[in-house]
């Protein structure tokens, strides 16, 4: 084989799909062109709960173009599987406004969506409950919160700790239902065949759309295809099945056609997922020289009454900061609500931000500056387990940004720094993010040519990931990249794990550098390639089994400097820096831009997002991107990011840890603290909109 | 979205005879506000006549520096007029702030003026609203209003006008060409827009078919000392939450007149009468501005979630006169 000098991974290798994205090339869910194509538009639900009585389908069967209108008197029935919001059109029960209770398949868009307007729907209205509130009578621990950690847990006795403490901060935060709004909507086009199903699916997992999908349907995965080569972007909308994908195919199902859908912006309020709101109530107790004695993080909730998704709220509180005595509850209430999901940092985002703005406030009561009061509270191992850290280098990240952002002549006093009529503030926090890693599959196959091909069924959602992973083949091989192909987005490929939880890389990475080992093993026993190439495949199942001895979390810290006019009370950012440990670096481009997206993420969760919930009709109000709002350019100056280096022998073949989320997780309540130090309001409930600071 | 008939006449009675024409027929300007409630299933017009061939996208200057702008002119050529920059900075600011640079280039002058409100509930045609779906009801009185109207909403509807040019154009009083059925007429705003009273899907006072030909802003050279400030909750692309216009006319220590007009407020661009009748002879100081903001603001009712506006409304009025004169 040739080798080469010149390492691929740790260098800004330009994406491999970028010509075919920006010429347009690059195929989305819905660009496949597919012959017979028709059309599906769904009719969603105008009330928050009751019963559709009647489906009058008559006047849109009338439509010119309309081919069918399908609704639960008619559809084809579906197997029961573990999750109730994928039972599409199979109830006359509506659990929230806007789930999908019809849809009409005509040969044109246009048509179909006219024709949908037509559908007459009774129902059987009931009252409807769409309220969270901490004092909900029908609040209850769930089993587990997501993705799969106890829902509480205590170590010591925090209520006498918090009662015997010398300084207390006790505060309630408030987060609100955010939506993910991923650029590109979310889309199927699904056909079936004598094979089985094909999916050309906007999804961050091929193989896990088509486990969920083909029980649904009575067949095996094998039956079903899932196609996604490029993704519009994702944030955890596109992690979870939802409602969509399946009505897509169970249209085409019942039609006999290919059908194309495609999920409004609107219709993404209800349908997709999104971050749920939550009331956060947190107690920490110090000593006050800053030593933390007691830490209690209580999280409340919501979900639908359909389906349980319960966010990790709190989780990360239990590994960031020293203290004998702990506890971390979730609380979930099930409204008549649209089912929450996956948003950038589930659990690590909302839950940060209430940390983080408590242990700023303790600062304060303590007289101590914020950075040395976490440095104070650095823990030895993870408090909960009592592991050793893996890597932990929180303190630098502090000390790295505090250099490089000008933090050591700051004054702390809030509200005395003026800039015309501005005023001015910073303010810091930690982030978190916690190492997974999934099994996967995969085959690296060798052609006499000397090219490479490495298949495996991952997603680039915009990530980059189809690059690092070329990246990572191409140094297993010792070959350049350019003789690298990597074949993802297929649930023909070797099964792999969605992208989520920021593990793609490392539970992909994993398998693509094992089956690169084993093929140059092969090729060395062979002396070489044989004139019909030669394929290995390889499955992690194993090695990914294998129980960790340490706590592994990827670390970061947040600066921000905010500007507040005094007449307005708008708020805007001046400044962002963030440094994070994160393992090691694989493509500092693509990485740079998944901390400034994710900072830019959580700029905009401070500033700017929050979905209205309309207690009267139960849905979400400001349902699109005008009244949404979404950092524009203009509210996001500069963002720096930078890492330090760190190096971790115990996660995974490529030393790295998940970049996708960590720079979302501290940016909100970095953001506030600043807004605090501005002006010395402390805004405990997002977004931080001008009536908050309006005085 | 239903099918419909697109026409593009050459002339303006041509546009007038085909929308007479045809039952159910729009006026397209830009498209930029319209086209939206096509797609939501808000308004469901049978045929589209496109006027932007119909109405001049010229913009004149007069002698004695008043403006002549064609109904077609696109908002973003307005904004960079060099004589609206200079004699009318408020306009341009005003255009500036409003959407986006792309929005900018297909909105027309007088699709502007006509846009309809952003009120989450009239853009959902699933929900009630009077303005939308008349009869119907207005839950934004004890749902969501933090973002509407503070004076002059009526029990109907509680909604605010979008529009940041209107406010401009509002306080310096600007003249609307309409040609209608009798033939062409004019109005002179604040009276394009008429508060909703118990007709809230009547925003102006054109009758159907009428159309807007041109915008005059008689010559008003105290103008060039005026400004306008947007305050909204994202830094671009986002309407506006509490804005003003305001041009003012020093002599001396005092103010020998001002033009007030503001956005976010109201049903309508709100031209501030009562504040710059307490600002006419007034002495050029906070205190002044600090009255005037307040004579405007006794007529306010604030809704359950919007009284923090009220607050906002005299601060950006007081910042924007203190930085007209000159005072910091």
């Amino acid at each position: 084989m040739t080798t080469v000098a010149a390492r691929a991974v740790g260098t800004e290798a330009d994406r491999v799909e970028g010509l075919e994205k920006v010429t347009g090339r690059a195929r989305y869910a819905f660009e496949h062109p597919i012959e017979d194509m028709v059309y599906a538009a769904p009719v969603p639900s105008v009330v928050a709960r009751g019963e559709v009585i009647a489906v009058d389908v008559a006047e849109a069967l009338t439509f010119p173009g309309v081919i069918d209108v399908l609704w639960h008197g008619n559809a084809p029935k579906l197997e029961r599987v573990g999750n109730a919001e994928l039972h599409v059109l199979q109830s006359p029960r509506v659990a929230y406004r806007g789930q999908y209770i019809a849809v009409v398949i005509a040969k044109t868009l246009e048509e179909a969506r006219e024709a949908a307007l037509r559908v007459g729907v009774e129902y059987a209205v009931e009252r409807h409950d769409v309220g969270l509130r901490a004092d909900h009578p029908r609040l209850y621990r769930p089993e587990r919160v997501n993705p799969d950690l106890p829902a509480d847990v205590q170590q010591g006795d925090p209520d006498t700790a918090l009662a015997a403490a010398p300084v207390t901060v006790d505060a309630v935060y408030r987060t609100p239902a955010e939506h993910n709004n991923p650029m590109e909507p979310h889309a199927t086009v699904a056909r079936w065949d004598a094979e089985g199903l094909t999916l050309y699916d906007s999804t961050q997992g091929a193989t896990s759309l088509r486990d969920a999908v083909a029980p649904l349907f009575g067949i095996e995965p094998s039956s079903v295809r899932v196609i996604a080569p490029h993704v519009g972007g994702g944030f955890g909308a596109k992690g979870e099945p939802h409602p969509p994908v399946v009505l897509a195919a169970l249209a085409a199902r019942r039609t006999g056609r290919p059908v194309k859908l495609a999920v409004t912006r609107q219709q993404m309020f209800s349908v997709t997922g999104y971050r749920t709101p939550t009331i956060q109530r947190v107690r920490l107790g110090a000593h006050p020289d800053g030593h933390l004695t007691a830490i209690v993080h209580d999280a409340v909730e919501q979900s639908s009454t359909i389906h349980e998704f319960a966010e990790q709220t709190t989780t990360p509180t239990r590994i960031m900061y020293a203290a004998p005595n702990r506890r971390t509850t979730h609380r979930l209430v099930r409204l008549d609500v649209p089912t929450p999901s996956w948003m950038r940092a589930p659990g690590e985002a909302p839950g940060m931000f209430a940390l983080e703005s408590a242990m700023d406030e303790l600062a304060a009561a303590c007289g101590l500056d914020p950075i040395e009061l976490r440095i104070r509270n650095e823990p030895e191992v993870d408090p909960e387990t009592g592991l050793p850290f893996s890597s932990r280098n929180l303190v630098a990240c502090l000390r790295d940004g505090a250099r490089r952002f000008g933090w050591a002549d700051r004054d702390p006093a809030p509200g005395v720094r003026r800039r015309g009529r501005l005023l001015i503030g910073t303010g810091v926090a930690a982030s978190t993010y916690p190492v997974y890693r999934s099994a996967c599959q995969a085959t690296a196959r060798a052609e006499p040519g000397g090219i490479f091909t490495v298949r495996i069924a991952a997603a680039d959602i915009g990530t980059g990931a189809r690059t690092v992973l070329t990246q990572i083949a191409a140094d297993v091989l010792r070959v350049p990249l350019g003789r690298v192909r990597v074949a993802i987005g297929d649930s023909a490929l070797p099964r792999a794990s969605l992208a989520g939880g920021s593990s793609g890389t490392a539970s992909w990475g994993t398998a693509v550098t094992r089956a690169c080992e084993a093929l140059r093993d092969e090729l060395d026993r062979r002396g070489g390639t044989p004139s019909t190439g030669v394929t290995v495949s390889v499955d992690t199942t194993e090695e990914n089994g294998e129980p960790s001895r340490f706590a592994r979390h990827a670390f970061g810290a947040q600066f921000a400097e905010v500007g507040v006019d005094r007449d307005t009370g708008e708020a805007r950012v001046r400044r962002l820096l963030g440094v994070f440990a994160v393992g090691r670096v694989l493509n500092p481009k693509t990485a740079r831009s998944q901390f400034i997206g994710g900072m830019t993420m959580g700029l905009s969760m401070a500033l700017l997002e929050e979905s209205v919930l309309d207690r009267e009709f139960g849905d979400y109000l400001n349902h699109d991107l005008a009244q949404y709002h979404v950092a524009a350019c203009a509210d996001v100056p500069a963002v720096e990011a930078y890492w330090v280096e760190e190096s971790d022998p115990h996660l995974n073949p490529m030393g790295s840890k998940g970049i996708g989320e960590i720079g979302i997780v501290g940016t909100a309540a970095a953001v506030a603290n600043a807004v605090h130090h501005a002006t010395g309001i402390r805004v405990r409930d997002l977004p931080i909109r001008l009536d908050k600071l309006l005085t | 979205m239903r099918p419909f008939v697109y026409r593009r006449p050459g002339d303006a009675r041509t546009a007038l005879a085909e929308l007479a024409a045809e039952p159910g027929a729009m006026y397209l300007g830009g498209g930029t506000n319209l086209v939206d409630l096509m797609r939501l299933g808000v308004l469901a017009p049978r045929t589209l006549v496109d006027v932007t061939r119909a109405c001049s996208d010229a913009i004149e200057v007069r002698p004695d520096g008043g403006l002549w702008i064609g109904a077609g002119v696109r908002n973003a050529d307005l904004a960079a007029h060099p004589a609206v920059r200079r004699r009318y900075p408020m306009l341009a600011q005003a255009l500036l702030s409003g959407a986006s640079g792309q929005i900018r280039n297909m909105a027309t002058v007088a699709g502007n003026l006509l846009q309809r409100t952003r009120c989450a509930y009239f853009q959902d045609p699933s929900k009630p609203c009077n303005k939308a779906r008349p009869g119907t009801g207005c839950p934004a009185r004890a749902g969501d209003h933090r973002n509407l109207a503070i004076l002059g909403y009526s029990d109907f509807c509680v909604a605010t006008h979008p529009s940041d040019m209107a406010v401009a154009l509002t306080a310096l009083g600007a003249v609307v060409h309409v040609e209608g059925a009798a033939g062409p007429y004019t109005v002179r705003m604040p009276g394009l827009h008429r508060l909703p009273g118990d007709e809230p899907e009547r925003d102006t006072v054109l009758e159907p078919g009428d159309l807007i030909i041109a915008v005059e802003i008689p010559a008003l050279p105290y103008a060039a000392c005026s400004r306008y400030r947007k305050v909204r909750d994202r830094a671009s692309f986002a309407f506006t939450v509490v804005s003003v216009a305001a041009a003012v006319d020093k002599s001396g220590g005092t103010i020998r007149d001002c033009r007030i007009a503001l956005g976010g407020v109201a049903p309508v661009p709100w031209r501030a009468e009562r504040a710059e009748a307490e600002l006419r002879g007034a002495p050029i100081a906070e205190a002044s501005f600090r009255r005037a903001a307040d004579a405007e603001l006794t007529a306010a009712r604030p809704l359950t979630e919007n009284g923090f506006k009220v607050a906002l409304v005299r601060n950006v009025v007081v910042r924007a006169l203190l930085d007209l004169v000159g005072v910091s």
